[in-house]
Formats: structure tokens, C-alpha cells, sequence
């Protein structure tokens, strides 16, 4: 009796996640405007979407995008990282104080104090603003990522690598960088991740002429429901479980080839 | 490791000045300012703004901000709580499975999700049509308050869920038979032992739903058809349609205070930093 409430608990939790996805998904092939009754089997929502042209380059923007903020990002993290970690001086506080300002602060508030910076130093809004905005706030949660991997470091790792005769290039590739690259992987995941879901700081920060998924998905439901953003969304959660399939098979090999 | 000195910080320093910390100053001086002529370099210091979000309309609306992330925050913690315990209670390998199943849902687009709910909740939709065939007569539930606050609560939930998990499944077993063993009763068990040792998670938990649901306005805007204006839509709206920016930085300075009171509430309770879970990926 009691695990058969358990398990009730389990599959209740459960369908209120997952049904809202599934009824998107099962309406996307639903060959009727309204989200009314079954209407007949229809792909015709999909090939809408494919010729809508703001869609697609929504969709090419919101890659570009993620991928510079991501890059960038993990670079100028990383960098970052090991410079605070050799910090001695008082700037540490400081200095990390200002880098939690984005993870602390709501998105709106990010949203607008940028914008607000943009349009004072007369910056036109486009893709320039939304890369710089997207680059700020991604970074802390980089560094957030790498710093705890270069405070868990041997002291004197680096040097112990250059006496046993390792060029200062070497020690860095071969010695520091593995014992660093769980961090740096993790957070450019994380960034790419908040870059690709960011609706609030990009609809602030794009002005007119660029948008990106979520502030096309935003100006769609906003004039109400249209079926292209089910068959939108189908193809979005396709590619999320892939991408989990993918993932699991890989670090499953990864196991096996440890044992 | 002396090779590297600290001034290879000193470049992303000065971007987190230029765009952190010159845009918050920015924002916090527009709000002391009363209609600025930046050409014309006529700007006059005022607190007329703060003084205008006093008026009874806006203290409603900030009332209602509160009160929604509130109640969303109370519904996401008697859900996960419970669920928490019961998820810590399944074997190791089911533990993690049952996890990922709870965050999948977040790797879906945010406003795909409030779209999702905008279609089940529409007078066609699913819910209605329910309804309707339990006698009840045309119930549209988008454009509500409940659709807002189930919202929020549907957004929101695993992040109170994963670190209400992180500190259950981080207390010794032994420590709740050895209550037991020594007479506490079920009840007293949970109240002195469990409670507070998942405090930390509790308090995490909380501010994580809590900060996103105060201030959001897609939510508001979305499911509940711009008819329920929370802070949020109030910046939006100043900032975007009205244009009055030196309105807009006020309330957006009276969001950051009520978010920096509530951070250091929560440092209060638990007496450390915040700890997220850190499983969100």
C-alpha cells in the first residue's frame, strides 16, 4: 500500500512536468488552428516554421550568439580564474564581490542597467550589445566553475613540472590544464546553456532588428497561441533528448573503459 | 605557480566595471534625477520617484509581487519537501534517475514552458474541456491569478527541489534511528532532527524560487494576459513603453533592496553562504 502511494506521488509529480511538453508536442501534428479536438494527423505546422523566415533567423542568431558568449566567455574566465587565484592583494574582495553581481542580481535589473549603459554612451542596440551583455553574464558563472579547480591544486605543481624539466608551455598544457579542464568544460556548458535559454537581459539589451528564439517565442505567444511554436518546441525537446541520449551512452563508455 | 601574476585579472576587471558596475551606478543616479536633459546638461537631484512609487496604486502592485512569489514559494516547498524525502528514500541508481526526470523539463526553452501552459490552460484547452465535462460551466483559467502563480510554481520547482535533495540526502540515516532508538516519536524526529538538518536546502530552496518569481514579468505577462502587473511589468513597462527611465531605475532599486533584505534574511537563518545544489547541469 505504501509503495503504491509512493509511486502515485512519483507519477503525479511526473505528469504535471511533463504534461504541458507532451501536449505541445502531441497538438504540433494536430491539423486544426485551435488547440480544440483531434482534428486529423498534419505536418504542415513544421513546414510553416521552416518557411518562416524570422524563425530561422532567430534561430541563426541565437547560435552565433551562444557560441561567441560561450568562447569568449570560457576564455576570459578561465584566464581570470588563475589570475584571482594568484591574487594576494586587497582587490580579491572586491573583486569577486563584483563578479557575484550577476548571479545575485534579478534579470531584469541586469536587463535594464545595461540597456541603460548602452543607449547613455549612445551604443547602437543590435547584435554588439546582446554578445557584450550575454558575455557579462555568463563569465562569473564561468569563473564560478574553474576557480574551486585551481584552489584544490598542489601547491607547487606548476613548479615541481618546470624542475623535473618541463618548458613553462608544456607545464601549462600538459600539467595544469588537465587537472583544470572539468571546470572549464562545466563552465562553458553553463554558459552556452544560460546563453541559449536567456530571454530577460537579450529583450532588453537587442533593441529592434535582431532577435533571438526567445524573444521570437515571446512576441509569438504573446499575440496568442499559434501552432508553429508547438512544432517549434517539438523539435527544440527532440534535439534536448539527443543530445541526453548522447551523453549517457558517452560517459556509460567512459565507465566501462575505466573498469 | 608564481609564473602567473595576478594582473592577467586585471582585463576582465575592468569589463565587470564598465558593464557591472558603471550601468548599476548609472541606473541607482537616474533614479535621483527628474526628467533629465543630458544635451541640454540640465539635471536636477530629486526623490520625487521614490516618493511617486509610495502612491497606493504601486504599493498594491509590489504587495502582489510579494505575495504571489510567496504563495509560489510556499506550494514549490510543500511539493518538494515531501517529494524529497520520498525521492532519498529509492535505492541509489532509481535516486538519480528520478532526479534527471525532474530536471529534463528544464532544459526546455522557459518560454516555451509558460506557452506550454498558456495552451493547456486556454479556453479550448485540455484543463477547460475537463471541466466542461464535469458539468462546470466555460472555465478559462489563462488570464488568472491562479494561471500566474501555477506559473511560477511550475517554472521555479526544481530549483527548489535539487537543493532541498542535496541536504536530505546528505543526513546520516544513523542519526534518525538514533532518535528514534532513544524515544523520540515519529513526529519529533522530523521536527528536531530532519528539519533543521535540512535547513540549509530549505532556506536555498526558497530564495532560489523566490528571486525569479518576484521579479519576473513574462510569467505575469504571458499567463496572465497583462491583466495582473507585478514589479516586474512595472520596469518593462517604464523602461519600454513609457519611457520614463528615472521612474523605472526607482523601482528597480526598491527590487534590489527587497532581494538584498531577503539574501541576508537567508544568511540569517542558515548563517552561510547560500548553497544552490549546484545541479542544475
Amino acid at each position: 500500500m505504501r509503495k503504491f502511494f509512493k509511486n502515485l506521488a512519483f507519477g503525479l509529480i511526473l505528469l504535471f512536468l511533463y504534461a504541458p511538453i507532451l501536449v505541445l508536442i502531441i497538438y504540433s501534428f494536430n491539423d486544426s488552428k485551435i488547440m480544440g479536438p483531434w482534428a486529423g494527423f498534419t505536418l504542415k505546422w513544421y513546414v510553416m516554421l521552416f518557411q518562416d523566415r524570422y524563425i530561422l533567423q532567430a534561430l541563426y542568431y541565437t547560435l552565433i550568439i551562444a557560441v561567441v558568449a560561450t568562447t569568449v566567455s570560457t576564455l576570459v574566465g578561465t584566464v581570470s580564474a588563475l589570475g584571482i587565484y594568484r591574487m594576494r592583494s586587497k582587490l580579491k574582495r572586491p573583486y569577486l564581490l563584483l563578479n557575484n553581481i550577476p548571479v545575485l542580481v534579478p534579470d531584469i535589473v541586469m536587463g535594464i542597467t545595461l540597456m541603460s549603459l548602452f543607449i547613455f554612451i549612445g551604443m547602437k542596440m543590435g547584435l554588439t550589445t546582446i554578445i557584450i551583455a550575454h558575455i557579462t553574464f555568463c563569465i562569473p558563472y564561468v569563473i564560478l566553475a574553474v576557480l574551486p579547480r585551481f584552489n584544490r591544486l598542489p601547491e607547487n605543481i606548476f613548479e615541481a613540472a618546470l624542475d623535473l624539466g618541463a618548458t613553462p608551455r608544456q607545464a601549462f598544457w600538459k600539467v595544469l590544464f588537465p587537472e583544470i579542464l572539468p571546470g572549464v568544460t562545466s563552465g562553458a556548458l553553463i554558459a552556452f546553456t544560460l546563453s541559449i535559454d536567456d530571454f530577460v537581459i537579450s529583450f532588453f539589451t537587442a533593441g529592434n532588428g535582431v532577435s533571438n528564439l526567445s524573444i521570437t517565442i515571446y512576441s509569438m505567444a504573446k499575440a496568442g497561441i499559434n501552432p508553429k511554436i508547438n512544432a517549434l518546441s517539438t523539435i527544440m525537446f527532440g534535439c534536448i533528448m539527443v543530445l541526453l541520449v548522447l551523453i549517457n551512452i558517452r560517459s556509460e563508455k567512459g565507465i566501462k573503459n575505466i573498469q | 605557480m608564481k609564473s602567473f601574476k595576478e594582473y592577467i585579472a586585471y582585463p576582465y576587471g575592468l569589463w565587470m566595471l564598465i558593464f557591472i558596475a558603471v550601468p548599476l551606478l548609472v541606473v541607482i543616479w537616474f533614479s535621483f534625477l527628474s526628467n533629465p536633459d543630458f544635451k541640454a546638461g540640465i539635471y536636477t537631484f530629486t526623490l520625487e520617484n521614490y516618493q511617486q512609487f509610495m502612491d497606493p496604486v504601486y504599493l498594491e502592485l509590489l504587495y502582489r509581487s510579494f505575495l504571489y512569489a510567496v504563495i509560489a514559494t510556499l506550494i514549490c516547498f510543500l511539493i518538494a519537501y515531501p517529494l524529497g524525502n520520498l525521492i532519498v528514500s529509492l535505492p541509489g541508481h532509481r535516486q538519480n534517475m528520478m532526479i534527471v526526470l525532474m530536471i529534463i523539463p528544464m532544459w526546455v526553452n522557459f518560454l516555451l514552458r509558460t506557452y506550454a501552459w498558456m495552451v493547456l490552460l486556454s479556453g479550448s484547452g485540455l484543463i477547460s474541456q475537463f471541466f466542461r465535462l464535469l458539468g462546470f460551466r466555460d472555465v478559462s483559467l489563462l488570464y488568472t491569478q491562479s494561471a500566474v502563480i501555477l506559473g511560477m510554481v511550475y517554472n521555479f520547482f526544481p530549483y527548489m527541489l535539487l537543493p532541498i535533495y542535496t541536504s536530505l540526502k546528505k543526513i546520516d540515516p544513523d542519526l534518525l534511528r538514533a532518535a528514534t532508538d532513544l524515544g523520540a516519536n515519529h513526529f519529533q524526529m522530523f521536527l528536531k532532527i530532519k528539519i533543521p538538518l535540512s535547513l540549509p536546502g530549505i532556506v536555498s530552496g526558497c530564495m532560489m524560487v523566490f528571486m525569479p518569481a518576484v521579479s519576473t514579468f513574462v510569467i505575469s505577462n504571458l499567463l496572465g494576459g497583462g491583466k495582473y502587473m507585478l514589479i516586474g511589468n512595472l520596469i518593462e513597462q517604464q523602461f519600454l513603453t513609457l519611457n520614463n527611465w528615472n521612474f523605472g531605475s526607482a523601482i528597480s532599486m526598491v527590487l534590489m533592496t527587497i532581494i538584498f533584505l531577503v539574501l541576508g534574511i537567508a544568511r540569517l537563518i542558515t548563517g552561510k553562504e547560500l548553497d544552490t545544489g549546484g545541479q542544475l547541469l
